[in-house]
């Protein structure tokens, strides 16, 4: 053969397999988040499914209609599952039984704006799941804050919650505080130990958001064993995080809440290994995914204790996102021989 | 006179401040949530711009090049003053809203880049032209920015007009959706995001418009990427 024409000229080593690469690794992050899944669906009722059946399908339907516009092939980007991954992480951050609109809305601003128009898989600066995330909690505030207390699997109201006709008075009086949120919200002036002891959560609160925690930490512990991810970003995370709430914790006991509530309510874990573990949005060399992840970990704990909102995990990986492209410059390894310094 | 359309086109469109130059960005992002305060300010902007244009040239050989910039920043800030003095006395409410934005009027870099790279070396007519053009399409942008985001924020448009133009625009809000809001359009995330759609079609438009007057013809000829040996 005396020439080579770049269309027939294959990037090697990439496309060995007619298939894409990254469809066995999307489904085997979605099997790990069955058991956070399941464990949330058993506590907070059939409202998680329907968000993360609703924002699965809203992902597929925006992905393949984006990419028609875009005139890109359609399946092979549909099979490689990433909008459907996207669909189900974004599910599992909402409040259960969200209304369709909202969900629309997020997953709009996640597979249209965070992952399409930056160019699409691959080429997302910002974890697509937690930019939907983020508009919902500042657009919405009402409907994003308010997390239901632990409920039997088909409540009375999931119907007309799902479709956005429950009237607003409603939704109030259904909803609760998560523990995190409790905490900060209480009187200045009550202990911690005041405060637990005057029962401040609907019976088995605390007990559901453990289970839930614990639950994501299996799922993340079977993405480990597959090494799937590695364990850089969620030990440097958690590590992190544990290390600055406990010196929080100590500086005033009252105010601050302790490293184990920190860690077993709220989103820590499943942020921990499902969303700060994008292969895209994160850092890629070990120095970098351990700057990357402790980033994280401290943004997580000073968000919470000092800032207004009461989790932080979608703002702590948006902001360390901005950061991966500068962490990458400086942690990429040197080459045998290459001098230290900026390439 | 021949300049003329060339100017207006260059300040509407070829080169307009908010969308090509991105001069000005801090009162365009911050004050554009409503259309009434986009238009009090663009109206405001307007008035220093053409203001400042005309006295930058009237004055461009008297000023020497080592203090020039002192001396518009100067003559700038005077008209600021004037547009503030009036907004407060004919529109008090809204000079209210506006606040810091106003006075910010003078260290908005469209005005003074224009005076610096036009007005100081062009006659006074071209000049105070150039300043309505760019004024121009600055307000047209900062008004359609404000109305698309109080549309997609609060799903109204024209609301509260009446601060701006008194009472005969009592009436004139729309209010497309009841009981809508939307913050991220109403805080400065959604002033970013509909900036730059703006820009975005208006890139898209001249990109169409390029290929419709010089069609550029893919070669349908294959890249040869790699030569190893003799070609037969």
């Amino acid at each position: 053969m005396s020439m080579l024409h770049a269309s027939q000229a294959t990037d090697a080593p990439v496309s060995m397999t007619s298939t894409s690469p990254t469809a066995p690794l999307m489904r085997w992050v979605m099997a790990a988040t069955l058991p956070g899944i399941i464990a949330m669906t058993a506590w907070f009722g059939l409202g998680v499914l329907s968000n993360i059946v609703l924002a699965a399908a809203f992902g597929l339907l925006l992905e393949s209609v984006v990419l028609r516009l875009r005139k890109r092939p359609v399946v092979p980007a549909l099979n490689d599952s990433s909008a459907l991954l996207t669909g189900v992480l974004l599910g599992a951050s909402l409040p259960p039984a969200s209304p369709w609109w909202l969900i629309g809305v997020g997953m709009v601003a996640a597979v249209v704006i965070a992952k399409q128009l930056y160019g699409g898989l691959g080429h997302n600066p910002f974890n697509p799941a937690m930019v939907g995330y983020a508009l919902l909690l500042v657009s919405f505030p009402a409907y994003m804050t308010l997390w239901a207390p632990p409920q039997p699997l088909i409540s009375d109201t999931l119907w007309a919650q799902i479709m956005g006709t429950l009237p607003a008075t409603q939704i109030d009086a259904l909803s609760g505080a998560t523990p995190l949120d409790a905490f900060k919200q209480k009187a200045d002036g009550l202990s911690a130990a005041q405060f637990w002891a005057s029962d401040p959560l609907p019976a088995g609160t605390l007990n559901a958001w453990r289970m839930i925690s614990l639950a994501w930490l299996a799922g993340g512990i079977l993405l480990l064993a597959k090494r799937i991810i590695s364990w850089h970003i969620p030990a440097a995370l958690l590590g992190s995080m544990l290390i600055l709430a406990a010196l929080f914790h100590l500086l005033d006991a009252d105010q601050f809440a302790s490293p184990t509530l920190h860690l077993l309510t709220g989103a820590t874990l499943f942020g921990a290994f499902f969303i700060a573990t994008d292969p895209v949005s994160a850092a890629t060399s070990r120095r970098g995914k351990l700057l990357y992840g402790a980033g994280i970990g401290i943004l997580i704990v000073v968000i919470r204790n000092l800032g207004g909102y009461p989790d932080a995990v979608a703002f702590g990986v948006l902001l360390m996102n901005l950061c991966v492209p500068l962490i990458d410059l400086y942690t990429v390894p040197r080459p045998q021989g290459h001098y230290r310094g900026v390439p | 006179m021949s300049q003329w359309p060339t100017l207006t086109r260059q300040g509407l469109w070829n080169n307009n401040p908010a969308l090509v130059q991105l001069l000005g960005l801090c009162p365009l992002l911050a004050v554009s949530t409503t259309v009434v305060n986009s238009l009090g300010l663009a109206l405001a902007t307007l008035f220093v711009m053409v203001g400042s244009s005309t006295a930058v040239s009237l004055v461009r050989h008297q000023v020497p090049n080592a203090v020039r910039l002192p001396a518009f920043v100067m003559i700038i800030a005077a008209f600021v003053t004037c547009a503030e003095l009036l907004m407060a006395a004919y529109a008090y409410p809204l000079y209210q809203l506006l606040g810091i934005f106003i006075p910010l009027i003078v260290t908005n870099c469209a005005i003074l880049g224009r005076a610096d790279a036009f007005a100081s070396r062009q006659p006074v007519g071209l000049a105070a032209l150039d300043g309505l053009m760019m004024g121009l399409g600055f307000g047209i942008v900062l008004v359609v920015l404000g109305g698309l985001r109080e549309l997609l924020g609060q799903g109204t448009l024209f609301s509260d007009m009446a601060l701006l133009l008194g009472p005969m625009a009592e009436g004139w809000q729309l209010t497309l959706a009841k009981d809508y809001q939307f913050l991220f359009f109403v805080l400065p995330p959604g002033a970013f995001f509909v900036a730059g759609m703006l820009i975005a079609l208006k890139n898209a438009i001249d990109q169409r418009r390029a290929q419709r007057t010089h069609p550029v013809v893919t070669s349908r000829t294959e890249r040869r990427v790699r030569v190893t040996g003799v070609i037969k």
